[in-house]
């Protein structure tokens, strides 16, 4: 027999091996998948962006020597006591239910030492966090669990979720595993159920109603506290808009990367639109209502570095947030538990089932057992380095841009590196001074 | 009594004199005059106050209250009573919608009828209508109780908890993962308490009650449930 070259085995690139997988795994068992984390597919990003640094026309700053600030304040437009962080890189809100105590304990910890804040999430207000929290953002969800004037009260900031990056005009679901006697009280549900949290606010629709809930907190609150509202990255231009008409004094901006606790994969993979995608379009509806910089925006979705939160602030964002960033940080997805991490059918760094609270690194877990794996201190020490080393890495490339703060970066400060990104973050693409859809070419 | 004209003082003035009797445990009278459909009226109180509005409100009327005794002579406008921890809120007319949303304890109490979404996500609010209630009235709810002398619209509880609905009229529909329940004696007992607590006690009698609670289906996801979501 003549041996002839054979065509070698072609996967399809539309049937691949992983889509293939998903298919059998539905065929087998009836419901969709249910993950945390954020999108894994490939996005434009702030990685599809590079600063420009200094030149004959711009001079830089030096290094040791010259200030480079990093403080923000947030909530100057009403509140009677607006914010003042010492970094911008704020923690985002993650439910107790979601997460342990210890986990929000570490939070509180590791944000406090560097100087900001962190959010309390879907399930209420947990002693670990406040008591360990200098400032500490309140959430105002729709399925209001353990919400109570007290606690608005003791609250720093209080933060409407109107929606999330990972599932905008999504609820929220805690499943059956992680409801332990706890997270059942605080939420005033039998334990071991589903829980299946509300996607529309009960008692108002609408921006006029929502400035009238917004109103109504201020009331209950008499006036002290910074509302923000936040919305996922859906339609950017008219959401800030709207918060701001309905009288909110920070917009957080959540892109589509944004992590989540656990939502269906189809929603976190194909609703909502990358934060590159969304910061002009949010910046530009402040600066259309001369409210930019007097409205502050927070904006999130995969950041993970100094460069990227120097990015979204040189696109006009006055502070960032972080949620699986600071869970990494904390040791969550660490390679030390790989062999837990196979015997789950996954590995360190990809694990992402957050839901069934099997979680070996004892963070996005209710079990006791795996949470005393967690050490609050030690977790609170390796965020609080993690957010020096990212305000660091921003005021480096501040510096070098010559900014003496690093609310001074702008978008002439950039260039993109693809066509995609130069048109989403409406900075030319390198090496031209193109902005697809905006002038017409080089 | 102190009388308090919302019309010349302002809301903001009516509030923050509220919350100043926060901690104090006389029982003071006070009185809100020229309400005008303000929203936010009384929200936020913490001291065992009873307080009379004489006239109709706008949103969100004793939100969050607790321990105080709120009357409204007139008619409130949507979430009247949302969020309320303790106390009494009684409206003499009707209620707009999502009265006592969220609302964790005490007794709302309307001699009208209230609108739709009555009791959503409620999570252990007593609430008593002297008449209806409308479409999808306690969604969600989550536990506590419904008193409904009248009939309740669309989709009764839909994807309802713990709490258990009362209603002495027709159920236009139930929705999601709602049934009909048998009246135990102790579910008797309840409404008789609610009904005297609800000044109503003249109107019904609890025998005239059927009762409504979650069929429990929908706890754990089940794909053969999968319509019903
Ligand atoms: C474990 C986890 C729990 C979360 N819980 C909430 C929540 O309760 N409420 C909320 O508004 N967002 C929640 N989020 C979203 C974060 O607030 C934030 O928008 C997101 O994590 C930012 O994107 P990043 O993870 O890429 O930093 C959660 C995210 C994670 C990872």
């Amino acid at each position: 027999m003549t041996d002839f070259p054979r065509t070698p085995p072609r996967y399809s690139a539309t049937f691949t091996p992983a889509i293939n997988a998903e298919i059998r795994r539905a065929a087998a068992t009836g419901i969709y998948d249910i993950r945390g984390g954020g999108t894994k597919r490939h996005l434009p990003h702030f990685d599809d962006l590079l600063f420009l640094g200094a030149s004959i026309s711009r001079y830089p700053l030096e290094g040791y020597r010259e200030k480079c600030a990093t403080d923000v304040w947030l909530g100057t437009r009403f509140a009677k006591k607006p914010i003042h962080l010492d970094i911008p890189v704020t923690i985002a809100g993650m439910s107790f239910g979601a997460l342990s105590g210890p986990a929000k304990e570490a939070l509180g910890r590791g944000a406090s030492a560097a100087g900001t804040s962190t959010t309390t999430g879907d399930g209420g207000m947990t002693e670990e966090e406040r008591g360990h929290s200098r400032t500490l953002v309140y959430q105002y969800l729709p399925s209001r669990y353990g919400m109570n004037p007290d606690d608005l009260r003791r609250a720093d900031a209080i933060e409407v979720v109107v929606g999330q990056g990972a599932k905008p005009g999504g609820g929220g679901m805690l499943l059956g595993q992680k409801i332990s006697d706890r997270v059942a009280a605080m939420r005033n549900l039998p334990k071991g159920i589903d829980q299946r949290s509300a996607c529309r606010h009960p008692d108002w629709t609408g921006p006029d109603d929502l400035e009238i809930k917004i109103m109504e907190i201020r009331e209950i609150t008499d006036w002290e506290k910074p509302i923000y509202v936040k919305v996922g990255g859906a339609r950017p231009y008219y959401d800030t808009a709207l918060a701001v008409k309905a009288g909110a004094d920070v917009v957080v901006l959540d892109g589509m990367q944004g992590g989540t606790a656990a939502t269906q994969d189809v929603f976190i993979e194909h609703v909502g639109m990358p934060i590159l995608a969304c910061i002009p379009l949010a910046v530009k509806a402040l600066q259309d209502l001369g409210m930019h910089r007097k409205v502050q925006l927070i904006v999130s979705g995969g950041i993970r570095t100094g460069a990227d939160v120097a990015k979204a602030m040189a696109l006009g964002a006055d502070a960032v947030a972080i949620g699986t960033a600071a869970l990494i940080a904390l040791g969550d997805n660490d390679p030390k538990w790989e062999s837990e991490y196979q015997a789950l059918g996954t590995t360190a760094d990809a694990y992402d089932d957050w839901h069934e609270g099997r979680d070996p690194a004892g963070i996005t877990t209710q079990d006791p057992e795996l949470s005393k794996r967690f050490d609050p201190i030690l977790g609170g020490r390796r965020l609080k380095n993690y957010l020096k080393v990212m305000t660091l890495e921003a005021q480096t490339i501040a510096r070098a841009c010559g900014k003496n703060h690093l609310h001074n970066l702008e978008p002439e400060d950039l260039c993109s590196l693809t066509i995609e990104a130069a048109a989403m973050a409406g900075v030319p693409l390198a090496g031209t001074n193109w902005i697809p859809g905006r002038n017409g070419g080089f | 009594m102190q009388t308090f004209d919302l019309g010349a003082e302002g809301l903001r003035a009516l509030n923050s004199a509220l919350h100043a009797l926060k901690g104090q445990t006389n029982m003071t009278e006070w009185e809100v005059i020229n309400p005008k459909g303000a929203h936010a009226i009384a929200a936020g109180v913490d001291a065992p106050v009873d307080i009379t509005v004489r006239g109709s409100t706008g949103y969100y009327c004793a939100g969050m209250n607790k321990l105080a005794t709120v009357r409204v002579k007139g008619s409130a406008g949507p979430g009247v009573a949302e969020n309320m921890m303790s106390g009494t809120v009684i409206i003499d007319g009707d209620a707009s919608q999502y009265a006592g949303a969220t609302g964790r304890g005490g007794l709302l109490v309307i001699k009208g009828n209230a609108s739709s979404r009555c009791g959503i996500s409620m999570k252990g609010i007593n609430i008593v209508v002297h008449g209806n209630i409308g479409h999808m009235s306690a969604f969600m709810a989550q536990s506590g109780n419904i008193v409904c002398l009248g009939d309740a619209g669309e989709a009764l509880g839909d994807s309802l908890y713990e709490a258990r609905l009362f209603v002495r009229g027709t159920v236009k529909s139930l929705g999601a993962d709602c049934i009909e329940k048998e009246m135990r004696p102790e579910h008797y007992a309840i409404v008789e308490d609610l009904l005297r607590q609800g000044e109503a006690d003249t109107k019904a009698k609890p025998e005239e009650f059927r009762r409504y609670g979650s069929a429990r289906k929908l706890y754990t996801f089940n794909i053969d449930n999968a319509s019903s979501y």
